[in-house]
Order: C-alpha cells, then sequence, then structure tokens
C-alpha cells in the first residue's frame, strides 16, 4: 500500500498558556480521501489542521506528509492548498490577482499562469469576475475566489478550516456541491474541518469525531455512501441513518470530556 | 440625495464663512476700530490686491521650502519605518529618539540648527523635516506591522521571501496608513517652515512669507499682516486638498476610506 499523504504520531499541542490543545493523536490519511475533523468549537481542529499545514510545530510526536514532492523546500512550494474561515483575500489585489498570488510566489507570472488562474475561477463560476476587487463581491463568491486560490497550484493536499461556516445555508450547500465537483476532478486528498454533522456526512469518505479539549480522536468512522455523491443524498434515508450515528458518536465524544 | 447632500457641504461652510466675514466688517465699521489694531475684511482685501504679487513671490520661497521637507519626510521617513519593521531591535532602540526629536520645540532648536547648518535653505529644510517626519514614521510603521496573519501564514505556506512578502503583503498594507501620514506631514511642513523661518530671520537674499509676516508686524501693516496670513491658510488647505486628493485616487478601488458610496 502506497504510503499515507498525511501521517501523524502521537502529536501533541500545548500552548504557552499551559492550555492543552490536542491530546496525543495518531491519523493517517491515505491519497484521495476527504477526511472531515468534526467536533465542536475550541477542540483544536484548526490547531490540528495548522499541524497538518506545516504553519504550527507539535509539542511532542511527528508529522510526516508524503507529496508528490518533497514536503519542504521550494519544490514543495504550492502542493498544499489551505482555505481560512474568511476568505482572506487581498483587498487592494482584483479576483485574478489574488488567484494569481500562489504562482507568483513561486516564480514569474506570464500568460500562461494567468490562463491557468482564469481557468480555475471559471472552475469556481467566477468566469468575468477576473477583475472586480473583493469588496464588490458577496461572501460567498470570496469564498470561491479563496478556493480558486486555493486550487490554482493543483495541489496534493487540500486543507479547509470551517470555509463555509460564516455563509448562509443556500450558499453553503451550494458551495459544498461545487467543492465536491472539483474534489471529484482532481482526487486531491482533502482535510476538511467543520461543526456540521451533515456537512461532514455530506462531503467525506472518512469523518475523524473530535472530543472537546483537549482534542482527541474519538472515532474514525468511515462513510459508507456512493461515489459520486449526488444532491437527492440529502433526503436520503441512508444519509439521514449515518448522519443519526455519527450526531451520536459526537455526543459521546463531548460528554467522556472533561466538564469545561 | 446624495447630491443634496454635496450642494449642502459646500454651502453650508460658506455661508458661515460670509456671515462672519459681513459680521467683522460691520463691528470693524460701527466701532470705528483702527486697522492697526483689527483692520476689516474689505482692508484685507485691498492689501491682498496691492501687495499680493510681491507676496506671492514670498509665498514660493515657503513653499519651496514646504513641499521639500515634505518631500523629505515622505522618503526618510518611509525607509527609516521600513527599517523599524526588519528589525525588532533597531526599532526598539531608536523609536524613542524619534519621540524625543517629535516632542522637542523645534523653535528652541531652529537657532542652533541655523548655526550647525551654514547653508540657509537647508537649514529651513531640516527644521520643517524635523516638524513633518514623525506621523510618516510611526503610521507607516504601524501599517507594516499590521498585515492580516492568515495572509502571512499563507505566504508562509507557499515559501514567500521576505522580500516577497514585502513586496506583495507588507507594503499594501500599510499603503493607508503612509497616505494618512502624510496627509497631517503635509500641514506640519508648513507649519515648520514658517516657524524655521520667524527663528531664522531674512536668512538670504529671498525672503518666505514667514519674513513678511514678521515685518509687517513691526511696521505697523497689520492688514498685510492678515493678507499674508490668509495666503499661508489657503496654502495648508490646498496641500491637504492635494493630498487628499492623491490618497483616494490611489486607494479608490479597495479602501474603505476612499471607496465611493454605493448608488442605490
Amino acid at each position: 500500500m502506497a504510503a499515507p499523504v498525511v501521517s501523524l504520531r502521537g502529536v501533541e499541542k500545548r500552548f504557552d498558556t499551559g492550555v492543552t490543545a490536542l491530546a496525543p493523536i495518531d491519523l493517517e490519511i491515505g491519497r484521495g480521501e476527504f477526511v472531515s475533523l468534526l467536533g465542536p468549537s475550541g477542540c483544536g481542529k484548526t490547531t490540528l489542521l495548522r499541524i497538518i499545514a506545516g504553519l504550527s510545530e507539535p509539542s511532542e510526536g511527528e508529522r510526516h506528509l508524503t507529496l508528490a514532492c518533497a514536503d519542504r523546500g521550494p519544490a514543495a512550494r504550492g502542493r498544499i492548498g489551505f482555505v481560512f474561515q474568511d476568505p482572506t483575500l487581498m483587498p487592494w489585489s482584483t479576483v485574478l490577482g489574488n488567484v494569481l498570488l500562489p504562482l507568483r510566489l513561486s516564480g514569474r507570472v506570464g500568460p500562461a499562469e494567468r490562463e491557468r488562474a482564469a481557468a480555475e475561477l471559471r472552475a469556481v463560476g467566477l468566469a468575468g469576475f477576473e477583475r472586480a476587487y473583493p469588496r464588490q463581491l458577496s461572501g460567498g463568491m470570496r469564498m470561491r475566489v479563496a478556493l480558486a486560490r486555493a486550487l490554482v497550484t493543483d495541489p496534493d493536499l487540500l486543507l479547509l478550516d470551517e470555509p463555509f461556516a460564516a455563509l448562509d445555508e443556500i450558499t453553503r450547500m451550494a458551495l459544498n456541491d461545487d467543492l465536491l465537483r472539483l474534489w471529484e476532478g482532481r482526487r486531491a486528498t482533502v482535510v476538511f474541518v467543520t461543526h456540521s454533522v451533515f456537512e461532514s456526512v455530506y462531503l467525506s469518505t472518512r469523518i475523524a469525531v473530535m472530543t472537546a479539549r483537549p482534542g482527541r480522536i474519538a472515532a474514525d468512522l468511515a462513510v459508507e455512501l456512493p461515489q459520486p455523491r449526488e444532491r437527492s443524498l440529502r433526503t436520503a434515508s441512508g444519509y439521514a441513518a449515518i448522519c443519526a450515528a455519527v450526531s451520536a458518536h459526537l455526543s459521546r465524544a463531548m460528554s467522556a470530556a472533561e466538564p469545561r | 440625495m446624495r447630491r443634496r447632500g454635496r450642494f449642502w457641504r459646500v454651502a453650508a461652510p460658506l455661508a458661515v464663512g460670509a456671515a462672519l466675514l459681513v459680521l467683522w466688517q460691520a463691528i470693524v465699521h460701527l466701532e470705528n476700530v483702527p486697522p492697526y489694531i483689527l483692520p476689516g475684511p474689505v482692508a484685507i482685501a485691498r492689501a491682498l490686491w496691492t501687495d499680493g504679487p510681491s507676496l506671492l513671490v514670498s509665498l514660493l520661497v515657503t513653499l519651496r521650502i514646504t513641499l521639500a521637507a515634505l518631500a523629505a519626510a515622505a522618503i526618510l521617513g518611509g525607509a527609516i519605518a521600513l527599517l523599524f519593521s526588519l528589525s525588532r531591535v533597531l526599532a526598539l532602540s531608536l523609536f524613542p529618539y524619534a519621540v524625543i526629536l517629535q516632542v522637542t520645540p523645534i523653535v528652541a532648536i531652529a537657532p542652533l540648527i541655523i548655526i550647525w547648518v551654514q547653508q540657509p535653505f537647508l537649514a529651513l529644510l531640516v527644521c520643517a523635516w524635523i516638524v513633518a517626519f514623525f506621523p510618516i514614521v510611526s503610521n507607516t510603521t504601524l501599517g507594516l506591522n499590521s498585515a492580516d496573519r492568515n495572509l502571512l501564514a499563507l505566504f508562509r505556506l507557499y515559501g514567500a521571501t521576505p522580500a516577497q512578502t514585502l513586496r506583495y503583503l507588507k507594503l499594501p498594507t500599510a499603503l493607508p496608513y503612509f497616505l494618512a501620514g502624510l496627509r497631517i506631514s503635509g500641514g506640519l511642513a508648513l507649519i515648520g517652515a514658517v516657524v524655521a523661518e520667524f527663528v531664522a530671520g531674512t536668512g538670504g537674499a529671498e525672503t518666505g512669507l514667514a519674513f513678511r509676516i514678521l515685518e509687517a508686524g513691526y511696521r505697523l501693516a497689520i492688514p498685510r499682516l492678515f493678507a499674508a496670513l490668509f495666503l499661508l491658510s489657503m496654502t495648508g488647505i490646498v496641500i491637504y486638498l492635494v493630498i487628499d486628493f492623491l490618497s483616494r485616487l490611489i486607494l479608490r478601488h479597495w479602501h474603505e476610506s476612499a471607496v465611493e458610496e454605493e448608488e442605490e
């Protein structure tokens, strides 16, 4: 079997304030998986995601990534895509300029790069908005720009930190479908942080349920639903049953944790 | 609705100004106040008309010092801020001295500077610069350190070099801060130039507007003094408006301060 894309062994995180954010965590994520990290607010999901990205160092334990290129150095540039809770766009730059950023940081920007960024914008449904500025877009459209920016380098590993949490339900469902379509077209490995049971079941092939702080992985569940996911799934009985099961795991994980 | 708002924004202050001028002239006229105590607006306008050309020549002298000081404040102030943002040690050790320079009354040290710096134009320039540079340094330093944390993380994730982070993230973030500093410094450069001229006296063959004010005071040519003051305030207002216009032009696409209200 091929080496897992993400391999965490005994990863712990303590902050200087003495707060333990993550209890020892072991997690392996294989190529092409769509894994949701599901848990209550403040359980360390974001911290875990930042450790996977290499934006934060674990206090204990090891993190290892196996990407198409080496996971350090310039060759690794753009092998990881990251989407934050907020769109985190540069307000002074056009939509196209924002999507071009990862390419610009790893070399010169020519017509080929511009075309690639424009193609990515078309893929997220923003054709024609290249020259708009972020402030002229709605929240959902800004998030699409952030998604296009994360995808423009064609990353092996896409990390998303509750990207749709601040959006309204309708926009959120549309973006969920778009994200699935984009993922199915590329088969990148995805780690998706969320606190929504329905979202995690709808999107993922696997769900890691986390406890409240200090975060541990309480349950590691495979989602046995047909691929590719269809919209009709949202009303299917199998979907509801899995949601109920995951909810049960989640409430067990929360009651097992120390009282807050 | 919007057009009417714009009309009143211009008309209301103008109406107040006109009313005050009429009141001023009426008091001077009815109370028979002698012009060397308080000249009326009409006398001042007359002085502006007769002495205008020679006052304008003096204004150009002052304006040259002001603009040179402002340019030096923008360039050196920006450079100092950049150094401060690159090195925390440098910022910690030098910032207090920038503050000391800022709080020292320029009137007190201007005579020294005029003795030390032989060239009169340069001496006045240094005085005006000392008054004007601080807002740019402090604002730009703040701006350079205000980059969005998540964007910084993103730059790290993509392996950006420090130069790339500066160029694509920190400098654009700092631009509105720099421009806000420039707006304050514009007025301060003029004040600095005038104060320095007051202390330096003639300072050479050319005389600036500040010296003309002093001279008019000595000769009790009070209407001319007021006319020179009027020119000075107008210059300050024009400098402010030009910088304000430029900063709106530069930031019009993205910064909240410069974006036009949405048409409903």
